[in-house]
């Protein structure tokens, strides 16, 4: 393994929906990088394609109609086309992914402790007895009081903080490189939400392990990532360094999400700026730049879609910046990260 | 609770039959008695009376004496019904219990790997299932048994008498399987996307794991909740036919056997067609209760399938 090859490298990645009439392309040309250690923020509305990126890159998308290509280079290796088989012994083990609700996201049957047993002994031949050790001591790291007893309780039992805390201690049970977190704050309430990013950040320096955060939560992307790539209706927005991409905007999709935050300081304003209109569904999308339709600056040049270019620091998929209209920096009250 | 209290004093008077029979009525219950007769109250009383009508032609066998021998009477072979009614019920709940649990089983196998692995196999189980389920299930049970039970059935080395209780247990097994594989399929299909089936596909865990550790457990609630209703189903299968005298074969009883043992019988002694009858009416009702109340205790929301 090369040392500057990145962890993860998604090259023009595309999941489409081939139908009978017609293929939908759910995801569209997605590229990206995120190395170990590091925290990528992969930002958008629901649809956007968050998700089901996610679910590409781990090859669980396996419904019938379902067509995945591109590349997604794990480590060097292509995992794109791979059999289940070999990705059995990827998933878990070199990538683990953590769910939005950790309500439904264990068996209702079987205690935590049991299931994260299993979750090891999936991937490594040793006995209950060390397996159940081994799962005590994570979730001990992971912060759950008392974990031998926490342990012998089902799912329903804890509470959504916990659930979370034991969900991404099974992510972790097998020490993967990268761990990829869908909306993994979604369900919980605000004080655990910000225990839970803490222990998110934690994770790169106690295991090294790089971690993919989708949400749709700008803050929290402020708050824990390195690098940001802003979806929308499965296309590439913007992506760049989050600092970056807080302080200078170049897509009017990113701005207009960074805007939709209310204000910490300064005036309240009357009325919380909102995107008008909805997402596109994926098989309505316009035929030039997809976020046309609701965008403030949409003009003439808007009708064939946008290629993604440089600028400054970032890369954006928007026609502003060459023709010389680039968006102006944000005006923050000075808590821009 | 009450239905499972009826449920197992049916279970325990029928395995009580033999007792009943040998050592509180003194009969064999399985052998013709038209010349015998019976003390009851120091009186000798024939087996087969004299009928009712007004010349007192031909016998009619003696009617219920609520009491020790002949309770409910004797049969047209003078055999005690009510000896026959206990040794029936052990016939008819054994293959209600077993046909149902063999169902179970095989819609079970059948509904997971089709919910589960979908795709080209599901296509074709379900087309099968399809299949079983276009046909009625009494005319498919009756079809059956009667190729069965006339040469009995030879399946290679093996051969299964038309008179053994294996033959209607399968018959009744097998054609309620499209009823309940149904039922698991769907269950499995929607537990197949569940969150946690994709964390653990997620944490590589293999899919036979999966399907032992995910799905299996949760289906569990469906399928125990659909066992009575099968019980219940087998129990009425049988008994239609043994009354149509394709399923257990005489001069074994089963609730079937005897109520048309008493068909004959219905205007002068209707206890003897009366009595399985009733029996047959309490268990099922029983089976009813206890499914539905299991249902509820188990929170099964699946829509069944009616039966016809």
């Amino acid at each position: 393994m090369d040392a500057d090859m990145p962890l993860l490298d998604v090259r023009d990645l595309r999941v489409t929906l081939t139908g009978s009439e017609k293929d939908i392309t759910l995801v569209d040309s997605v590229s990206f990088t995120a190395g170990a250690g590091e925290i990528l923020g992969l930002v958008g509305e629901s649809g956007s394609g968050k998700s089901v990126t996610a679910l590409a890159i781990m090859g669980l998308l396996d419904m019938p109609g379902l067509v995945v290509s591109g590349s997604v280079r794990f480590r060097g290796r292509e995992l794109v086309g791979l059999s289940q088989r070999a990705l059995r012994h990827v998933r878990g083990r070199e990538i683990a992914m953590i769910f939005q609700d950790p309500m439904t996201a264990f068996t209702p049957v079987y205690t935590i402790g049991w299931q994260i047993d299993e979750a090891i002994r999936a991937h490594e031949k040793i006995s209950r007895r060390d397996a159940r050790t081994r799962t005590v001591k994570l979730l001990n790291e992971m912060g759950v009081p008392d974990p031998e007893r926490t342990a012998n309780r089902y799912p329903h039992q804890l509470s959504g903080g916990l659930r979370q805390r034991a969900m991404i201690a099974m992510a972790l049970s097998c020490n993967p490189a990268l761990l990829i977190a869908d909306e993994p704050t979604t369900a919980l309430d605000v004080t655990v939400q910000a225990q839970i990013l803490d222990l998110l950040r934690g994770l790169r320096h106690d295991y090294g392990s790089g971690v993919l955060l989708i949400t749709h939560d700008m803050g929290v992307v402020a708050e824990t990532c390195d690098d940001v790539l802003v979806l929308y209706s499965g296309r590439m927005a913007e992506t760049g360094p989050a600092a970056a991409l807080f302080a200078r905007p170049a897509h009017p999709y990113t701005t207009a999400l960074l805007d939709s935050i209310p204000p910490l300081t300064g005036p309240r304003p009357a009325r919380l700026p909102s995107i008008a209109g909805v997402p596109p569904s994926p098989a309505a999308r316009p035929s030039g730049c997809a976020f046309a339709p609701r965008c403030h600056y949409a003009h003439a040049s808007c009708t064939t879609k946008p290629p993604l270019i440089v600028w400054e620091e970032q890369e954006v998929a928007c026609v502003l910046p060459t023709e010389g209209h680039a968006l102006p920096p944000r005006i923050t009250a000075g808590e821009t990260p | 609770m009450a239905s499972l209290a009826l449920l197992a004093c049916m279970a325990t008077a029928s395995l009580c039959a033999p007792f009943y029979a040998r050592d509180i009525a003194h009969t064999d219950p399985f052998r013709s008695n038209v010349a015998g007769s019976f003390t009851l109250d120091g009186q000798q009383i024939d087996i087969m009376q004299p009928d009712d009508n007004p010349l007192h032609l031909g016998l009619s066998p003696v009617g219920p004496t609520w009491r020790a021998p002949f309770f409910l009477g004797a049969d047209s072979q003078g055999r005690d019904v009510a000896a026959r009614l206990l040794y029936g019920g052990r016939n008819s709940l054994l293959i209600a219990f077993f046909a149902a649990a063999l169902c179970m089983i095989l819609s079970a196998t059948v509904g997971i790997f089709a919910g589960f692995f979908g795709g080209v196999l599901d296509m074709v189980l379900s087309r099968i299932m399809d299949i079983m389920w276009a046909v009625p299930v009494y005319l498919f049970a009756i079809s059956l048994s009667i190729v069965t039970i006339a040469q009995g059935l030879k399946i290679g080395p093996f051969t299964i008498a038309s008179d053994n209780l294996l033959l209607p247990i399968f018959i009744i097994a097998l054609v309620y399987i499209p009823y309940a594989a149904r039922v698991v399929r769907g269950r499995v299909m929607t537990l197949r996307n569940a969150e946690f089936v994709l964390a653990a596909r997620s944490l590589g865990v293999p899919r036979f794991r999966i399907l032992m550790v995910d799905i299996l457990p949760n289906v569990t609630g469906s399928l125990v909740a659909l066992a009575p209703l099968l019980t219940a189903l087998a129990l009425l299968t049988e008994s239609a036919l043994s009354f149509l005298s394709i399923g257990v074969q005489a001069p074994a009883a089963s609730w079937g056997t005897i109520i048309q043992d008493g068909e004959g019988l219905i205007y002068t002694r209707p206890m003897v067609a009366m009595a399985p009858g009733l029996a047959i009416v309490l268990v099922v009702l029983a089976l009813n209760v206890l499914g539905d109340t299991l249902r509820d205790a188990l929170d099964v929301r699946d829509s069944r399938r009616e039966n016809g």
